[in-house]
């Protein structure tokens, strides 16, 4: 068989292409040590961590310890995808001319905001499966609040996400790096994901209109109580409108 | 017609940055089926132009249209149908290269062959290595691998061997020959001379953002007949010489100054001129160090026209 070049252009069908490039992205996301550690090993820690420290001062809760750490953990790492490891990924994207070049294929633009996502849901797919093993195996006993927890990953990755991007498009690779990971940490600190925002005392009422607090008290009420709360999806849901808004305005492939 | 247009038609482009004109009123056809290559010294304004017909730039004034479509507007219908080789990066910093080329043959609805394609471009060994461990001149081929595996009709490639060395820079050019062999018309620039002029069909000389000399290779040389004569001299010129060399040699022949030692003949410079030369040195007590005799090459070209050296 010999390279044929005669011209035979086309582009592969659209749902191939947000394939591909979903892949691809998850992928290179889980072969990078950094991100693996966030997305994974982070959060692991963070709840053996609370559920043994709990026990360790006695501190007693309304539920078992597991129950109520669980849930923010599980927003935690859909904002360690969502939002850190898409922010710093994008911006070397753009430092390494990967996004330029992807403007001249035959995949859309469209096309490459749907495999990002596809990428993110794969990646938050094996978080949760590993966040909700080890759980179990510490006796996590969850509320069966489907429809809310499902909404709160859906919507907490469209609003941290569009953040992620409108970070990755404004800064410089480094500055996207260093961003992206320092309010990572704050947000993780003080920013009501792990414990609720009624723990913060007065301040939880800032805290809660983020989207970190939003998302951690959405799973919270979600898998603890089995409630669905609207109020803090619809925060979720202005934030990504917010990220959305911002990231039109100010994306650049270079 | 989108059919019968020509491969890129650029009329009376002008691009600005902040201050700086980068195109300026720029016209020119690309020839469907050919390779065209569009040469100038760094900062002439190739890469801007060539952005433009890649649909990343939009112009300030004029219009250009590649294959008959609006780069910008028709961008979705146009993409499938070009590929581009951009002047570094374009791929993850941690993706091997087959991985690479293999993803964007996917992209695409009937690739070439990516184990073939990669080692025609001798990219077979290095198939694993993550492209940030890649050399500079396999970056490149992988690029440029990226640009072709589609099997586009144009091929827009940016500085394609530069800093390549001599085995990989043969490879690339008969590549692109290859390609415009097959019916693909390849756009490239290049501030190297030797490139254009062993490689292009038609070549289209820029400098300060201006379309300043077009034609083929033997055209913009006068066919090679015109020959040149380098004067190179020990100590600088007394004032005034190129006017006096230019007088006793007479009309046909040009006389160019290049830097206070050298002087460019240009013209019917045969050996009776060659010895009108040496006798004007003896004349005007001016110690030759060289005296060489060359057919006139694109060089020539480009400092006749800008008064200045293409290389860098």
């Amino acid at each position: 068989m010999s390279l044929e070049f005669s011209p035979r252009p086309g582009a592969a069908p659209l749902r191939r292409q947000v394939l591909a490039q979903a892949a691809m992205e998850s992928r290179l996301m889980l072969r990078n040590g950094e991100q693996l550690l966030l997305a994974v090993v982070i959060p692991v820690i963070v709840l053996v961590g609370a559920v043994e420290g709990a026990h360790r001062v006695g501190k007693s809760l309304d539920h078992p310890a597991v129950d109520v750490f669980t849930p923010g953990v599980l927003a935690l790492a859909v904002m360690s995808t969502a939002f850190t490891s898409l922010a710093i990924a994008t911006g070397f994207e753009r430092r390494y001319g990967v996004i330029k070049w992807l403007g001249s294929s035959p995949l859309p633009r469209s096309g490459l905001l749907a495999g990002k996502v596809g990428a993110l849901l794969l990646v938050e797919v094996l978080q949760v499966s590993v966040i909700s093993v080890v759980a179990l195996a510490l006796g996590w006993d969850p509320n069966a609040g489907l429809l809310g927890a499902a909404l709160g990953v859906v919507l907490g990755t469209a609003a941290f996400a569009s953040l992620g991007l409108f970070l990755a498009g404004v800064l410089r690779a480094e500055a996207t790096l260093a961003a992206a990971n320092l309010v990572y940490l704050l947000l993780m600190a003080g920013g009501a994901v792990v414990l609720p925002a009624s723990a913060y005392g007065a301040f939880g009422e800032v805290v809660r209109w983020l989207p970190s607090g939003a998302l951690g008290d959405v799973m919270r009420d979600a898998l603890i109580d089995g409630r669905t709360t609207w109020l803090d999806l619809a925060v979720l849901l202005a934030w990504a409108a917010l990220g959305t808004i911002l990231t039109a305005r100010t994306f650049t492939w270079e | 017609m989108s059919a019968s247009a020509p491969a890129v038609q650029v009329d009376g482009l002008v691009m600005r940055y902040a201050d700086k004109v980068a195109v300026d009123e720029l016209s020119l056809v690309v020839d469907r089926q050919t390779i065209t290559a569009v040469l100038g010294p760094n900062g002439a304004g190739k890469t801007t132009t060539l952005e433009t017909c890649e649909g990343y730039r939009k112009p300030q004034r004029g219009t250009v249209r590649v294959l008959g479509l609006d780069p910008v507007r028709d961008r979705a219908d146009l993409l499938p149908r070009i590929g581009v080789m951009l002047q570094g990066g374009g791929a993850w910093s941690g993706v091997r290269a087959m991985e690479m080329l293999r993803h964007v043959a996917r992209l695409h609805a009937e690739p070439l062959d990516t184990d073939l394609l990669a080692e025609r471009l001798g990219l077979g060994d290095c198939g694993k290595t993550p492209y940030r461990r890649l050399s500079g001149g396999q970056q490149q081929r992988l690029g440029l691998a990226m640009a072709v595996v589609g099997r586009p009709e144009i091929v827009f490639v940016d500085e394609p061997t530069a800093g390549m060395d001599p085995a990989a820079r043969r490879t690339t050019w008969a590549l692109l020959q290859e390609l415009r062999d097959a019916g693909v018309t390849v756009v490239l620039t290049t501030h190297y001379m030797d490139e254009a002029e062993q490689l292009a069909d038609q070549i289209h000389i820029i400098d300060h953002g201006r379309l300043i000399a077009s034609g083929s290779p033997l055209e913009l040389t006068r066919g090679g007949t015109a020959a040149t004569i380098r004067l190179v001299v020990t100590r600088p010129f007394p004032p005034g010489s190129p006017d006096l060399l230019q007088r006793s040699l007479g009309d046909p022949t040009e006389v160019t100054q290049l830097d206070e030692r050298s002087l460019l003949v240009t013209g019917p410079a045969d050996g009776s001129t060659l010895a009108k030369v040496s006798r004007w040195c003896e004349d005007n007590d001016v110690l030759p160090e060289s005296l060489t005799l060359g057919q006139r090459n694109l060089e020539d070209v480009f400092l006749q026209l800008t008064g200045r050296e293409l290389a860098p």
